[in-house]
Formats: C-alpha cells, sequence, structure tokens
C-alpha cells in the first residue's frame, strides 16, 4: 500500500496547496522536488551517520513512545517523546517530519510515507549532499554499530557491512557491536575498511602486550589499538577527528570475544588528546565521532572543552537539532542521529580564522520512495544478499498489529520473543535484552525470518533455560534498571530496560538501585518470592556461551506454530513518579 | 626513556629491574602485626588496626579507578601522591568482606606511585589511603560492580 515516489511527489506538492501539510517545518519550506537540497554554508560539510545495524534495505522503523530522562536528563533532549519532541523542535505535527521523528500515528503514518533508509537510497543522497557541496569539502563519518544487526553480517562476520560503507564512501568510523565478532576478525575488517577505524579509548591489556600484541596495535608506547584520531586539511580549514567508541563494550557485551583489550571513558586524557591536538597538530576545529550515547557525550562535552562537535550515536536518538553543551573553553555541540539508517546528519561549519564561527545543522531522515537507489550500491547489496534469500525471505507469521521494539520497556516484538521463549523452550518466565536496534513491522504484514534477525541477529544468540531464585531475578532487573536511571550519566550503559515475559512489576525510576523494583507478579496473579525457584529463559548470555537453541529459530518456530502474532498481554510495569515526565506519552500503566 | 612499553613490561616480570618494583609485591612483606587489620571485617577497624585511625581527604592523594568496572575481578586502581615523606600507601574496599587489600611501603626517596588490581564483589566506595610524616591523607571513589550484559 505505499506510494510510488511520483504519487508521493505529488501529495507533497498537493498537500502544500491544499494546508494538508502546516506552513511550518521543512517539509513545507520547499518545493517537494527539493526536499533534499540543503542550501550551501560555510567551507566543510559532515555527514553523520550511526547505528545502523547493518540495515543495508529499507526498513520501518517506529521512535519511542516512552524514553524517559531522570535528575538533570529531565525533559531535556534526547529524553522527549511524541508531542513534547515536536513541539521542542518547532515540528508542526501531521506532517512527514513529525513522522520521521516520532512515534505518533505511526501505523497509519509508515503506511504513506513508505519506508526509510537502505543503503542505496542513503548512497543517493549522500553522493548529492557530497557534489553540491563540492566533495573534497566532506567528509563522511558512521558512528558504529555498522556491522551487527542483520542475517548477512552475521554470515560475513560483518564483511558485508566493511564493503557497504566502502562503497557508500565512509572516511572515518569508530565502533561498539564491531568488537562482538573476535579480534582477528575485526582486526580483518578494519584492514579491509577503506576510510579509517578511529578509537583514543580502547588500550590493549598489558598482558596482551606481554603476548605480542605489539604485533598488531596501533602504538606500542601509548597501548592504543587503533588510531586515536586522524588529520585533515579539508575546506582550507585543518580539522582532527577524534574517535571514542563504546567505553561499556566490555561489560555490555561478552568480553571473550575481545579478551586483550581494554575500553572506558578517560576524560582526563580525552582533555589532553584536544589539548595537544590543537597545540601540536594546530588544528582549527575538533570533531569527536563517538558512541558513548547522548548522555555520556553530553556530560562529556562539559567536562572535556576544546571539542567543537560531538557526532553522537549508540543511544538511538534521532535528535532534529545539536545540543548546545556550555564548558571552560566556550561550547561544544552535541548531535545524535538515531538508528537503522534512517537519518543522515548534515553539519554545515563555518571554520575560519582558527576557529569554527557558526554552523548549519539539519537531520535528514531518508525517506526510501523519494529517494532513487543508487545502482552501484543496489548491485552490492543485491550480490551480498543473493546466496542467503532462501533463509531471510521465509514468511512466517501475519503480524496482528505493529510490531516494533525501541522504548525503555517492552516494545510488541520484545513480547513476541518473550512469549516464543516461554513457549518454546517451556519456562514460567522469559528474559529478554533491551537492546535499542531491532526494525518495525507494520499490521497486515508478513513477519519473515529477515524480521525476526533484525531484532535478534548477534554473535552469542543462545538461548538457557534454567532455575533462578525471585531474589535472583530482582537482582537482574534492578542492576539494568540502573543502567538506564542512574542519575549519573557515566554509570549508564545505553541499553533499555530488560524485557519480560510471564510476570509484571511496579518500577521507580527515581529510586536508586536496589529499590526501583516491586510487586514483581506471575501472569497467574501469584507473588514472586526472594526465596522461591522459577524456571527462566533468556538469551544473549555475555558471561559464558550457554547451551540452548538459537534465538531466532526459537523465535520462528514459534511464529510458524502460531500464523498470526498477536499481543495477548504486554508485560509493561506499572510506572511510579513519571506521570509528569516530557519522556512518557501514550502509556497507560501509570501510577 | 629508551625503554619501550614491552620491555618495561618484561623486565617487571622477569623480576624487578626498576627501581621500586619490589613495592609491588606488598604481602611478602607483611608482618605479623598487619595479619588483625587484613583479617578486619570492616573498614575502620582494619584502618585502625594498619595505621592508628582515620585519615582526613586530601586532594593531594590521587585515586584512578575507573567508574564501572569491566571485570570485578580485575578492577585496576592507581594511587598517586606528591607529598613530600610518604611512607605508605594502602587501598581499602569498603563492601569486600575483607576492606584492607594492599599496604604498599615506600621507601625514602621513591615515587609514591603504584598500580594494581583490586577483586571487588559487588558496588563499593574505594578508598586509598597515604602515610606522609605520620599523618594520614585519603582520596575515594566508587567503583560500580555490575552483572553486564543486559540482562538477557
Amino acid at each position: 500500500m505505499s506510494m510510488t515516489r511520483r504519487e508521493f511527489a505529488r501529495l507533497l506538492g498537493m498537500a502544500g496547496a491544499a494546508g494538508v501539510l502546516p506552513a511550518t517545518g521543512f517539509a513545507a519550506k520547499k518545493q517537494p522536488t527539493d526536499l533534499y537540497e540543503v542550501p550551501n554554508s560555510g567551507n566543510v560539510r559532515l555527514l553523520h551517520m550511526t547505528d545502523c545495524h547493518a540495515q543495508l534495505m529499507p526498513v520501518y522503523f517506529r521512535e519511542p513512545n516512552v524514553n524517559l530522562g531522570i535528575g538533570q536528563a529531565y525533559g531535556q533532549a534526547p529524553h522527549l517523546v511524541g508531542d513534547k519532541l515536536l513541539n521542542h523542535f518547532g515540528i508542526a505535527s501531521g506532517t512527514l517530519e513529525a513522522h520521521a521523528f516520532s512515534y505518533l500515528n505511526f501505523g497509519e503514518a509508515a503506511g504513506r510515507y513508505g519506508k526509510v533508509g537502505g543503503f542505496a537510497h542513503l548512497k543517493t543522497l549522500v553522493k548529492r549532499l557530497r557534489q553540491s557541496y563540492g566533495s573534497e569539502n566532506t567528509l563522511l563519518l558512521d558512528g558504529g554499530d555498522t556491522w551487527q544487526g542483520s542475517g548477512t553480517s552475521f554470515k560475513t562476520r560483518g564483511m558485508d557491512m566493511v564493503k557497504a560503507t566502502n562503497e557508500l564512501g565512509v572516511d572515518y568510523m569508530t565502533g561498539h557491536w564491531e568488537f562482538t565478532y573476535h579480534q582477528e576478525e575485526i582486526l580483518n575488517n578494519v584492514k579491509a575498511f577503506n576510510g579509517e577505524f578511529l578509537a583514543n579509548n580502547i588500550f590493549v591489556t598489558e598482558d596482551a602486550l606481554f603476548d605480542g600484541a605489539d604485533e598488531y596495535i596501533y602504538d606500542e608506547d601509548s597501548g592504543h589499538v587503533f588510531k586515536p584520531y586522524s588529520i585533515r586539511e579539508i575546506g582550507g580549514a585543518r580539522i582532527a577527528v577524534i574517535g571514542q567508541a563504546f567505553p561499556r563494550t566490555k561489560i555490555a557485551n561478552p568480553a571473550r570475544f575481545i579478551p586483550d583489550w581494554t575500553f572506558d571513558i578517560y576524560d582526563s586524557e580525552m582533555q589532553e588528546l584536544v589539548d595537544k591536538v590543537r597545540a601540536e597538530e594546530k588544528v582549527d576545529a575538533v570533531i569527536v565521532i563517538s558512541h558513548n550515547g547522548m548522555d555520556v557525550d553530553l556530560a562529556m562535552a562539559s567536562r572535556v572543552s576544546g571539542i567543537d562537535v560531538i557526532l553522537g550515536g549508540h543511544t538511538h536518538d534521532g535528535m532534529p537539532q545539536p545540543t548546545t553543551v556550555k564548558n571552560k573553553a566556550g561550547q561544544t555541540l552535541v548531535c545524535n542521529v538515531g538508528s537503522n539508517g534512517k537519518f543522515l546528519g548534515v553539519m554545515d561549519l563555518d571554520i575560519r580564522n582558527g576557529k569554527v564561527q557558526g554552523y548549519n545543522y539539519r537531520l535528514m531522515p531518508v525517506f526510501s520512495e523519494i529517494l532513487p537507489a543508487d545502482a552501484g550500491m543496489a548491485k552490492l547489496i543485491e550480490d551480498i544478499r543473493a546466496p542467503h534469500m532462501d533463509w531471510l525471505s521465509e514468511e512466517l507469521a501475519l503480524a496482528d498489529e505493529v510490531m516494533f521494539r525501541r522504548g525503555n520497556f517492552n516494545g510488541t516484538f520484545d513480547q513476541l520473543i518473550c512469549n516464543a521463549l516461554m513457549d518454546v523452550n517451556n519456562a514460567q518466565i522469559s528474559l529478554s535484552p533491551g537492546f535499542r536496534w531491532g526494525t518495525t513491522v507494520l499490521e497486515g504484514q508478513k513477519i519473515t525470518m529477515e524480521h525476526v534477525l533484525d531484532q535478534t541477529c548477534l554473535t552469542y544468540p543462545e538461548t538457557y533455560v534454567r532455575p533462578m531464585k525471585g531474589s535472583e531475578l530482582k537482582l537482574i532487573l534492578e542492576d539494568v534498571a540502573d543502567n538506564i536511571f542512574n542519575p549519573e550519566p557515566y554509570l549508564q550503559s545505553g541499553g533499555d530496560m530488560v524485557r519480560v515475559g510471564g510476570f509484571d512489576y511496579i518500577c521507580d525510576p527515581l529510586q536508586p538501585i536496589g529499590k526501583r523494583i516491586t510487586e514483581m507478579t506471575l501472569d497467574n496473579g501469584e507473588r514472586i518470592d526472594a526465596n522461591k525457584t522459577y524456571t527462566v529463559s533468556g538469551w544473549a548470555t555475555v558471561g559464558a556461551k550457554s547451551d540452548g537453541p538459537i534465538i531466532w529459530d526459537v523465535v520462528a518456530e514459534h511464529l510458524r506454530d502460531k500464523q498470526v502474532a498477536r499481543i495477548e498481554k504486554l508485560n509493561t510495569p506499572i510506572l511510579k513518579n513519571v506521570a509528569d515526565n516530557p519522556g512518557i506519552a501514550g502509556y497507560d500503566k501509570l501510577s | 626513556m629508551s625503554m619501550n612499553r614491552r620491555s618495561v613490561v618484561k623486565a617487571i616480570a622477569a623480576g624487578g629491574a626498576l627501581v621500586g618494583a619490589s613495592v609491588l609485591m606488598p604481602r611478602i612483606a607483611m608482618a605479623a602485626w598487619t595479619t588483625k587489620a587484613f583479617e578486619a571485617e570492616d573498614q575502620a577497624t582494619a584502618m585502625n588496626e594498619l595505621l592508628g585511625g582515620a585519615a582526613e581527604e586530601s586532594a593531594e592523594v590521587t585515586l584512578k579507578a575507573p567508574d564501572i568496572a569491566e571485570n570485578g575481578a580485575v578492577v585496576p586502581v592507581t594511587v598517586r601522591s606528591s607529598m613530600a615523606g610518604v611512607e605508605s600507601m594502602s587501598i581499602f574496599v569498603e563492601n569486600n568482606p575483607n576492606p584492607l587489600v594492599a599496604e604498599f611501603m615506600i621507601p625514602a626517596g621513591t615515587d609514591a606511585d603504584v598500580s594494581t588490581r583490586l577483586r571487588m564483589g559487588k558496588t563499593s566506595k574505594v578508598t586509598a589511603v597515604v602515610k606522609a610524616n605520620g599523618k594520614l591523607y585519603s582520596a575515594s571513589k566508587e567503583v560500580k560492580v555490575t552483572i553486564g550484559g543486559c540482562g538477557g
């Protein structure tokens, strides 16, 4: 039911005249034919993508209706949803832009405006934005989470995405899920990548150095595994690009794949590095391509001074404008550009007389039906996918409603996964990680194996079933809740709350660890007892490899059996003390 | 300094070619009177047994530790002080069953700069105490130990 490109353009043209689209917002400011034309300004154009999670093809992606900000983050970007987000950024509701940036009216609007992203369409947009500006004055930066998230990236160990980003022309990247392959595979991929892979915050461990890691690391004296920064003369300016990989990689993901490397946030070292490149390399601007997550980037920007722009990712926040953070040396712009190939950030910088004088920023939604596919990229994608099409294209069940993940608590697709774990693995309770990747399926669409892989495909996909005490279960929930609701950003890890099946609970995000989760109650109404043992199934264990079947096979088996994917009950918690939070909307379990 | 990083690491492993490398083995030098301190189950007792009192917070004690431990079994910690007359540096983990982790004796003329790894069972305040000219100075930091992953 989606429109063709011509119909779409016609609709936009008519809408402007007929008043269907209000006369504000970017869709209304321009003629439909120049939706993607950005007036040139400044002398350096940075194109920024992040967290595409290996989505080579166009997808649907629903933005969250729950993205709570606690403490200083209350009511601040990126912790705004729905109308609150639109009002904050001056976006008129009911527009194409409102659809791109918010969850509002998602199913219907997605049906009208069609899919987003897809590397062939993204390539067309990148090419246009480079050529219109003068390609030599542009850079394309990728914040990472590029090599994981699809069946083909899994099968090729991320190499399909290395090829795709080479074809796209990525100049610099950093990483997070890139580190869920084995060390040697990562190094191979980095070698095959035409751009530069930057990370100032990944060091080799001393044990590994002793065991010969000095043979492959970037700098034996500093211990940097990868090049920490790069200098580029561009548009008459000299700029530094620093890479900041996800600092919690070895906590959030299996440490066993990357035993020799260690990650963290090092504010004082970052400050020294910024001061050094400014003093010794005589740069006019310092750019950080970061995978910290937006809250951590905002905090880092306030603690470290001298960075002009942080191009951020990880938390999948599609923010229409950067946040300006004041610090000792002036200010830092912090951007975050969403996920799954849905957006491309365009930052035009005016760099003169040794400093950034001004900027113009646009976050462009990549609507696949408006942007024609680039032939070269389309061919590459077809070649990558061809050997796996039988696997990817199997239709498993009909979606009875919009199936999505993104949000602080269970999305509908998460509930499907939790139900599948209980059903197939024969468990009372199920747990599923609060990842922020995973695409959306519309009501009435067939859920394919590819959709299931979009939600589950990682390199440690084994499921488990094990007895767990009520007290252990609570400990897990408390620990994960603290990873998102701790008011100190450096103590957050950037994921959403663990998804649960088979029981409900009450959550008060404002409490400290140990006190947020109460009244865990099984679906049959029985209160979970701290000392009683329950059968729990889950997947994606980081400590050691589990021995159960692969998660996508579990979900597929469940869906094949059901034929219609229907959510009878969503195990989302009752939330306390957040009813007035601008980071929640359309959520009825509030107390 | 002409020695590269690898040679330094190898030199340490090979048995202390560096001045001050002996401070890396605190327990060997442990005298009988420290047993009570190492076996104490609360921090105040341990500190009292070892150092004879409590310490006052000082900006001249630098404690470097991660906000979140990558691995609770080996949490890297560095203690430094530029104060004159440093005699010893000790490290305490409040929520460990035995809070006193290590005491490093600093011989006169040695840089007061030690790094070690701690084992931590759960989130805790980590405290470094520097004894200089008979007085006790400290710095503390909370280190979070998490179960990791995303709970799945």
